[in-house]
This record gives structure tokens, C-alpha cells and sequence, in this order.
């Protein structure tokens, strides 16, 4: 039933902008997309946490004058007060400010892991997706292979046997771990995109394979990968502070609001704050990211699908 | 009705009153309320059915032709859809103003649809069969034993050759000609009055269309249904219909018996696209198209719509909007020089 | 006789069917196309009829080197494009290029109009050198019938008519011999189709190009071509000039498909002689013994089954590949 309307307003969206398009506006499907963005409330309220989160990471001195270290053991658990926002922690830190500080780490682990996953999946997903035979069935297999571990599991395996784990190691295993997912989306990406009419018309006219890739196939199939992406940074975030809460992620003296939540598990019937600040910072910045996932799927998938 | 044998599927049609049509829409117009702007996708459509009739519809993408089909099935999406005005008379009862519980009733075992791609309109997950079944089980009360005879014997009426085997294979089992077919038997399952076909043939291969064509004919000439066909091929029209409703931008630019239209077009439009398409009898020179293209729906021209593209076009075509004007007994033109294209 | 510009002799495309996760077992072949051989000269029109199956686009993949053949060559120029050199195939791309059938599916969206154009120089820079480019766009845009203007817009900005005449603009920015047309009007709207049929067959005079017109509807090709091949099943099973096979027809599915083909003129659709085929195309992948027609054919007898029939002339001047050829007039005369 939507086949025939469809048929009948292909015309019409084919006729709307047809010789009488007067608009000279900038009309490419990006420019549509963020058009379309702009007036989404959805995006507006996430782009504005993720802002102020990235900020907070990059210049937390503009959220507070304390030092995170500055830590007087006299004053331990005191509850909130003018000059305390959050109160103290257990080692007499302003509670507050640790928090600020702890957005760093999560914003520097949850944006690079992200941004190197991606990296590997677009080159070994799309040679996957678009040479397809033996290319594509070794790298699906090593896909599968490491997608059969699960990420928690795999990663308290590999980071026991490490015994510094700093920034760079939970980086490179969440790495290792999760670029098999966004693999697999981009091949799925490629494969649907690489039988369009313009990419066999690209082909014909003699374009290169790196050409075809680059120019044709990856810009169309590169949507999905956007959307996951952002939803990633959230997945990633929450699980380095799974891991700093399990004990296997970073180590003091690391700020990280998973070890904080882990010091305050103990003391929740207590002092309840001490868990509720870190929490709360932490499920607002991956909602932030679910949602602003959510809101890019809305404006470019309809689009390009 | 015994439980094993198959019933015969005719019915006890009512006699249709004095002057009543079977369907009758009348001055339909459907708007589409989208983020960009209003699409007018019909403007004030009228036409008639009586039993018996083959009535085609003819028009391109875009004039509007699928949406007043879907819009008296009530199948269109409200919203974005809207029906702004008119009405669609089945027996002289108005759909558009009958209790949705009604009409379900009379949608499907009075009115029937078929639809260009009998492979997204099928339901992949159940066998051939089991979907004809349905229209039984549901409609009639029928068992399921009762039923799956029906389908069998409605499938060999449709020339499903080997239907009592095939009875269990799934839609992608069948090559196109064969979907299409099933698709037939389901709208011919509850003996319906009309059956609108949209495009049925467009997707298929020119000999399979031959094969479904004549299947309609005589399905039709057997039950003594009306039949709607929808389609944009002058070719299918002639083959089949009786009378020629030609549609352009959500309106309605002629009507008239099939032999008069072809000989004789009153409407530029319809003399247009005579003259554009390519004759299978004769190589000829160059064709002669229609200048520019069919209009936004969105902005429709004001007076008549076809204006920008008409070779007869004067400056009252810009303002008045033509009615549609009795050329004939059974013929309209909504041109206001139809003598001119007439005689010309 | 003039040389051929393009000489196919025996070409084959079979798919295989495979099986199997990690080791792929061959399990059966789609015989999409199975010994097709024409000629193509210059100038002309040849015309590829056929319908859903018969491999006319599998035969176009194959012109544009988009798929290598099993079997068969394609002589150009006398040399065989199928075993050319990198270097030499990057020339042939030139010479013989291509246009799709669906305008909404061939133009990338993500491209603006002149980038579409403009790309056959991109990447082939020795034809247009960067300086004249934006130019030479420009002037194809005008040349398809668009405005020059336009050259920043999307695809999207276009109707399908226009956005085929952007095709049309790219497959000539390379100022090709051969034009493959690949179904180049069957996404159209009807009034519309006629205005990209005549702007081609301008085109053609204008810059001396010979077409290879693939295409499904039958007056659209008659009105195109100058010769016609009928294709079935992988297989030409008749061609000659558009008269002798619109008037004198000798295949039985030649005549079958004419016979199909409703006619606008209820007056002459009462006079076509009606011959109505059994049943549905035979899969690719198991075609019958034999003649490859014989499952539908209202002429089959036993011979049909045994004897594959060779494309030759039998009862015509033209070659048909049928035991039983017989002319038959079907299309009346206006």
C-alpha cells in the first residue's frame, strides 16, 4: 500500500524541486540533516550536556578553584556545606571537585576508544564489505572470533595480568574489544551500498577501487556508523567505570567516577551522597550520548535510506 | 452449505436502485499535510461504477490516480492524509462517513484491491493458501477445512496451475505472474461487487501482463463485478477498459468511452500523451513530447493546472480554473477550448 | 560491407550457485548469458529486447567490463576487451561508457551535478584539463537540455527526467563511440519519456554515437533502433533490421512477445493476432534441453527437446534460432 503512494509521490517529490527550484540554499543531505537537527529538542538538550561535559573534561578550573588532591583527612565525610557542594570523601577530598575531575577521564577514554574502533572499522570493514571472497570471510571470522568474548569478561582477563593500568591500557583494551562491533556495522553499511547503480556507473567509467571507496561508497554508507558512533562514546564510558568498579580498570590515584562509586558502595547506607553525585554525573553523561545517538538516527537515516 | 464440498461462488447480488450507481465518488479531494508544505494529491475527483463496467484511471505518477483509489478503500495513512471534502457512495451508502466497524465489513468482501507488487502486499511468512484461507476463516466463519477447499478452488480459477499442491508454498515460490494471480484470488475470495486494481501489470513482464489481463477480463466477464483499473499505460487501457477517466495534478481532465478517446482526445493533456508515446506498428520520426514536466503538487498552477505545458494555452487558462464541460453525452473536458483540440 | 565498430563473438556469464560457510561448494550455475554474438556498427542502433531473465543486463555489465564473462570475447577496434591491459582498458573506458536505468539510484546523492559530470575528468585528467573543466560541464549540461546554472545542486533538487539527462551528461563527458543504454526510459513517466528518446537520438547525430539500447517495451525500441536482437533465456533467438523483425518475425517468442504487446489504438489492438504463452520463464539456472523456448512455445514437438537450434536464417533473410521458423505477420498494419 505505501509501494503505490510512494509511486505517486515520487512524482510529486520529484516534481516539488524540479526546473522551478528557485532556493539557492546550500541543499546537500548534511545541511538537510543539521536543518533538520537544529530544531530537535531532543538534540538540543543532549548537544548541550555533551558540550558542557566536554568543557568540564578541558577546563574543569572554570567548574572549580579546590585541586582535586588537596585532600585533609581531618575533615573526612563531612556532609555538604557552602564550600562543599558535594561534601568530603572518605579521604578528606572535596567531593565536589573530584567529580569534576573524573569527567576527564571518562571523556578521554569514551571519545578515543571510540575514535579508534572506528578507524580500524572503517578500513577493515569496508575492504570487508566491498572485496568481499577471502578478504572479507578472514576478517568477518577474526570479528566473530572476538565478538564471542564478552567485553566486561575479556577485559578483566586481559587487564589482571597488567599491572599498571593506566589511561593507555584500559584505552587499548577497549579498543581491542570493541572494534569487532563497529566492524561489523560498517561492513553491513558497505554491503548495502556497494550495488548502487552510481557506484557500478563510477566503476565503468574506470574509477579505482580506493576512488569508488572514498568518493562513492563510504559517504553513503557512513550514517549508521555516525549514529552507533555516538551511542558508542556512551557504551564506553559506562564500561570504564564498570571496570574502575570492579577493580580492574584504572587504579588509584586516578580519578575516575567508577572508582568513586566503588569507594562509596560500602559506606551507601551512611553517606548516600557519596554514591548519588559520581552516579548521577555518570547516567547523565551516557544518557547524553544515548540521546544525541537517537536524535542523529532520527535526521539522517530516513534520509539516506 | 455441507462441510466437504466446495461452494460455488456466486452470489445473490442486490439490484442496484434506480439511478444509483454501484460506486460513486464525488468531488473527492485528499490533501497530504506534510512538513514542507500542503501536497493537494487530489482536487475534487468525481467518477461512477456500475456492475459490469471496466472504468480505468489514467494518469502518471503524480496525478493523483492511487490516492482516490486507496482513499475509498480507507487505507491511506490519516495523518499525514486528510479528506477535505466529497464523498464515496458504495449502494448509495457514504464510506467516508460510515462507522469504521462498517466499513471493514464491506472493505474486502464488497471492495476489493489488488496492488502493483503482490510480493510486499503478501505476507512472506505464511503459505499461499493459508492467506486465501484467511479471507474465509475470518469473513465467512468457515472451518479450516472448508476453507483451504475454497482456496484450492479459487486458486484453479485463477489458472494457479497444480493448486492443490501448491496450496502450501510461500509467496517467493511463486514467479511474479503467479503472485499477481494469488493476489486475484484473494480479492476475488469473498465475491466482491468492485475490485480496484492499481498498476496490476506494471511489474511484470509484457507476456505475463497479457496472460493477467485476460485472466481479469474473464474473471470479470464470469462474476459481473466492476472493475477499477489504475495504470498509466494507454496500451492496458485499451485492452481492457470501457471508459477512460484521464487524471492530471489531482483532477480529473476527461472522461470518456475507450474508442472515443483514442480517435478523438478533447484535452490537450490526453492529445499530448497520444502523440508522445511510440507506436509499435511504426517506426517513426521524432516523437512529439509534452513540454515540461508535471507540476508541484505543493504549487499547483492556478486556472487550469496543465496551462504551463498546453499548446492551446490562452490567457484565461491562467486565471479560470475549467470545469468539467459536457462535450457529449457520455464525454468531459476540463478544457476551455475543448472544440479546439476536438477538431484539431 | 563497413567493418564493426564492436564485434561480440560467443559471450557467456555464468554465475555460479555456492554453498557452504567457510569452504563454498559450486552447486549449479545461473546461465544468465549463454552464447550471444552481434555485431555493432557505426552509428547505428542496435536494439536489445527482451524480458525479466533473458540477460540483457547481465549482457550490458559485461560490455562495461563491470563483470568479466566466462567465456566469449568482445572485439573493439579488433582487439578483445576482454583480455586488455590495465592501461589499454583505461583508454577503452572513453570510448564505450554507459547509461542506467533508474535516475533515482545512478546519480551519487551525496555529489553535487557538476561533480557528477565532472568526475569522468577527475579520473581521467588527459582528456579535460583542470583549467577547462567547470566549462566543459557546463556546456554538457546545456547540451542534455538543463541549465548551466544548476551545476551545484543535488540530485534530489531534480525530477527523474532531468536527473537522467545528468546520466546522460556523464556518459558523455568522456566523448564516448559506443553508448550502452541500459533500460535508459523504463523509470519515466510516459510524457516524459519521449523527450529524453528524442534528446538522445540528437545526441546521436550530433557527436556520430552508435547505441546499444537495452530495453523491455517494445515501441520504445523499434522507435529507437535501426537493428533488434530478441533475447531469451541467456540466448538471441532472433535479430535482423527493425522491419524485418517488427513486420517479419520468424522466432515464435518474437511473435508471442509482439502478440503481448497491448496497443494504444483500440482499433488496431482488435486487429493484432493473439497469441497467448503457457506458463512462466524457465529458471536460468535449469534451463530446458534443447531449445530453451520449447517449455512455452506453441510449436514444440520432439526435435525441440533433442536439438538445440542454431541462430541462422531459415525462413527469412534474417538469422532466427528455430527448428520450425515461420514467418508471421502479428502487429497490424495502421
Amino acid at each position: 500500500m505505501s509501494e503505490t503512494q510512494t509511486g505517486d509521490q515520487k512524482g510529486t517529490q520529484g516534481a516539488v524541486t524540479g526546473a522551478e527550484d528557485v532556493s539557492g540554499r546550500q541543499a546537500s543531505l548534511w545541511a538537510d540533516a543539521w536543518r533538520e537537527l537544529r530544531h530537535n529538542k531532543l538534540f538540543i538538550i543532549s548537544a548541550t550536556l555533551i558540550l558542557f561535559l566536554i568543557v568540564m573534561a578541558a577546563f574543569p578550573q572554570l567548574f572549580t578553584t579546590q585541586s582535586p588532591r588537596d585532600c585533609q583527612l581531618e575533615r573526612s565525610l563531612q556532609g555538604p556545606s557552602a564550600d562543599h557542594w558535594f561534601g568530603i570523601d572518605i579521604l578528606g577530598c572535596d567531593y565536589y571537585t573530584r567529580v569534576i575531575y573524573g569527567a576527564r577521564v571518562s571523556m578521554i577514554i569514551g571519545l578515543s576508544v571510540t575514535a579508534f574502533a572506528v578507524l580500524i572499522a572503517l578500513v577493515l570493514g569496508s575492504s570487508a564489505g566491498y572485496y568481499g571472497g577471502l578478504t572479507d570471510t578472514l576478517i568477518s571470522r577474526a570479528v566473530d572470533i572476538i565478538f564471542g568474548l564478552p567485553t566486561v569478561l575479556g577485559a578483566i582477563v586481559i587487564l589482571s595480568v597488567v599491572s599498571n593500568r593506566n589511561l593507555f591500557w584500559v584505552t587499548l583494551v577497549l579498543v581491542v574489544l570493541g572494534w569487532p562491533t563497529m566492524t561489523r556495522l560498517v561492513r553491513s553499511s558497505v554491503l548495502s551500498v556497494r550495488d548502487s547503480d552510481y557506484v557500478n556507473a563510477a566503476r565503468a567509467l574506470g574509477a579505482g577501487d580506493l576512488r569508488v571507496i572514498t568518493r562513492h561508497v563510504l559517504p553513503n554508507a557512513i550514517a549508521p556508523v555516525v549514529v552507533y558512533a555516538t551511542i558508542y562514546v556512551g557504551l564506553i564510558i559506562a564500561a570504564e567505570a564498570t571496570l574502575s568498579f570492579l577493580g580492574i580498570g584504572l587504579q588509584l590515584p586516578a580519578i575516575s567516577w567508577g572508582l568513586m562509586i566503588s569507594q562509596a558502595q560500602t559506606r551507601v547506607l551512611s553517606e548516600p551522597l557519596l554514591l548519588l553525585f559520581p552516579g548521577l554525573f555518570l547516567s547523565v553523561t551516557v544518557l547524553s550520548f544515548i540521546l544525541m545517538g537517537d536524535a542523529l538516527r532520527d535526521a539522517l537515516d530516513p534520509k539516506l535510506r | 452449505m455441507t462441510a466437504a464440498e466446495p461452494e460455488i461462488l456466486t452470489s445473490a447480488r442486490p439490484e442496484l436502485a434506480a439511478g444509483e450507481h454501484l460506486l460513486e465518488v464525488d468531488d473527492l479531494a485528499v490533501e497530504f499535510r506534510t512538513r514542507d508544505g500542503v501536497v493537494h494529491a487530489v482536487d475534487g475527483v468525481s467518477y461512477t461504477l456500475d456492475p459490469g463496467e471496466t472504468l480505468a484511471i489514467l494518469g502518471e505518477s503524480g496525478s493523483g490516480k492511487s490516492v482516490s483509489a486507496q482513499a475509498i478503500m480507507g487505507i491511506l495513512d490519516m495523518p499525514p492524509a486528510f479528506v477535505t471534502r466529497g464523498s464515496v457512495r458504495y449502494r448509495g451508502q457514504d464510506l467516508l462517513t460510515m462507522p469504521e466497524e462498517r466499513r471493514r465489513k464491506i472493505r474486502g468482501a464488497s471492495i476489493s484491491m489488488i496492488f502493483q507488487d503482490a510480493l510486499s502486499a503478501l505476507n512472506p511468512v505464511f503459505p499461499v493458501g493459508w492467506q486465501i484461507a484467511e479471507m474465509f476463516r475470518v469473513h465467512r466463519g468457515d472451518s479450516k477445512a472448508q476453507a483451504r477447499a475454497h482456496a484450492i478452488e479459487l486458486m484453479d480459477r485463477v489458472q494457479i496451475p497444480l493448486a492443490r499442491e501448491r496450496v502450501w508454498d510461500y509467496p517467493h515460490q511463486f514467479s511474479g505472474g503467479m503472485r499477481q494471480r494469488v493476489m486475484i484470488a484473494m480479492a476475488l475470495a469473498l465475491d466482491p461487487d468492485v475490485l480496484i486494481a492499481d498498476e496490476p501489470t506494471t511489474a511484470l513482464d509484457v507476456t505475463v501482463q497479457a496472460q493477467i489481463m485476460e485472466l481479469l477480463a474473464h474473471l470479470q466477464a464470469e462474476t459481473g463485478m466492476g472493475l477499477i483499473l489504475i495504470t498509466h499505460d494507454l496500451g492496458v487501457v485499451a485492452q481492457v477498459a470501457d471508459r477512460v477517466a484521464v487524471m492530471y495534478a489531482g483532477r480529473i481532465v476527461e472522461t470518456a468511452p475507450i474508442n472515443d478517446l483514442y480517435k478523438n482526445p478533447a484535452h490537450p493533456y490526453t492529445e499530448g500523451l497520444i502523440a508522445s508515446i511510440p507506436r509499435l506498428e511504426q517506426k517513426g520520426n521524432e516523437l512529439t513530447p509534452i513540454k515540461g514536466s508535471p507540476p508541484n503538487l505543493m504549487r499547483v498552477p492556478s486556472g487550469c493546472s496543465f496551462h504551463p505545458r498546453c499548446p492551446y494555452v490562452r490567457d484565461n487558462c491562467r486565471t479560470d480554473e475549467p470545469p468539467l464541460y459536457e462535450v457529449h453525452v457520455d464525454r468531459r473536458s476540463a478544457c476551455h477550448y475543448y472544440e479546439e483540440v476536438l477538431n484539431g | 560491407m563497413a567493418e564493426p565498430l564492436l564485434s561480440v563473438r560467443n559471450l557467456v556469464k555464468h554465475f555460479p550457485l555456492t554453498q557452504g560457510i567457510l569452504f563454498k561448494k559450486t552447486i549449479g550455475h545461473v546461465q544468465a548469458v549463454d552464447g550471444v554474438s552481434f555485431d555493432l556498427f557505426s552509428g547505428e542502433t542496435l536494439g536489445v529486447v527482451g524480458e525479466s531473465g533473458c540477460g540483457k543486463s547481465t549482457l550490458a555489465k559485461l560490455l562495461m567490463r563491470l563483470e568479466k564473462p566466462t567465456s566469449g570475447e568482445a572485439l573493439y577496434q579488433g582487439e578483445d576487451i576482454f583480455s586488455m591491459k590495465r592501461g589499454r582498458m583505461r583508454e577503452l573506458r572513453r570510448d564505450i561508457q554507459i547509461i542506467l536505468q533508474d535516475p533515482y539510484t545512478s546519480l551519487n546523492p551525496r555529489m553535487t551535478v557538476g561533480d557528477i559530470v565532472g568526475e569522468p575528468y577527475d579520473i581521467h585528467p588527459e582528456v579535460e584539463p583542470k583549467k577547462g573543466r567547470r566549462a566543459r560541464v557546463q556546456e554538457l549540461l546545456d547540451v542534455v537540455g538543463l541549465d548551466p546554472d544548476h551545476i551545484n545542486r543535488y540530485p534530489h533538487q531534480f525530477s527523474g527526467g532531468q536527473r537522467q539527462r545528468i546520466g546522460i551528461a556523464r556518459g558523455l563527458a568522456l566523448k564516448p563511440r559506443i553508448l550502452v543504454c541500459d533500460e535508459p526510459v523504463s523509470a519515466l513517466d510516459v510524457s516524459v519519456q519521449a523527450q529524453v528518446i528524442n534528446l538522445l537520438e540528437r545526441l546521436q547525430d550530433e557527436f556520430e554515437l552508435s547505441y546499444i539500447f537495452i530495453a523491455h517495451d517494445l515501441s520504445v525500441v523499434r522507435h529507437a533502433s535501426d537493428r533488434v536482437a530478441v533475447m531469451y533465456l541467456g540466448r538471441i533467438v532472433e535479430i535482423g533490421t527493425e522491419d524485418e523483425i517488427y513486420e517479419h518475425p520468424s522466432h515464435p517468442y518474437t511473435q508471442a512477445l509482439l502478440s503481448a504487446v497491448p496497443n494504444p489504438d483500440p482499433a488496431l489492438a482488435q486487429l493484432t493476432k493473439r497469441i497467448i504463452l503457457e506458463g512462466d520463464v524457465p529458471s536460468p539456472a535449469d534451463p530446458p534441453s534443447g531449445c530453451r523456448f520449447r517449455t512455452r512455445c506453441f510449436k514444440a514437438q520432439d526435435l525441440c527437446a533433442r536439438e538445440d537450434p542454431e541462430l541462422k536464417p531459415r525462413s527469412t533473410a534474417h538469422p532466427d534460432a528455430c527448428h520450425f521458423s515461420e514467418e508471421q505477420h502479428i502487429v497490424p498494419v495502421d
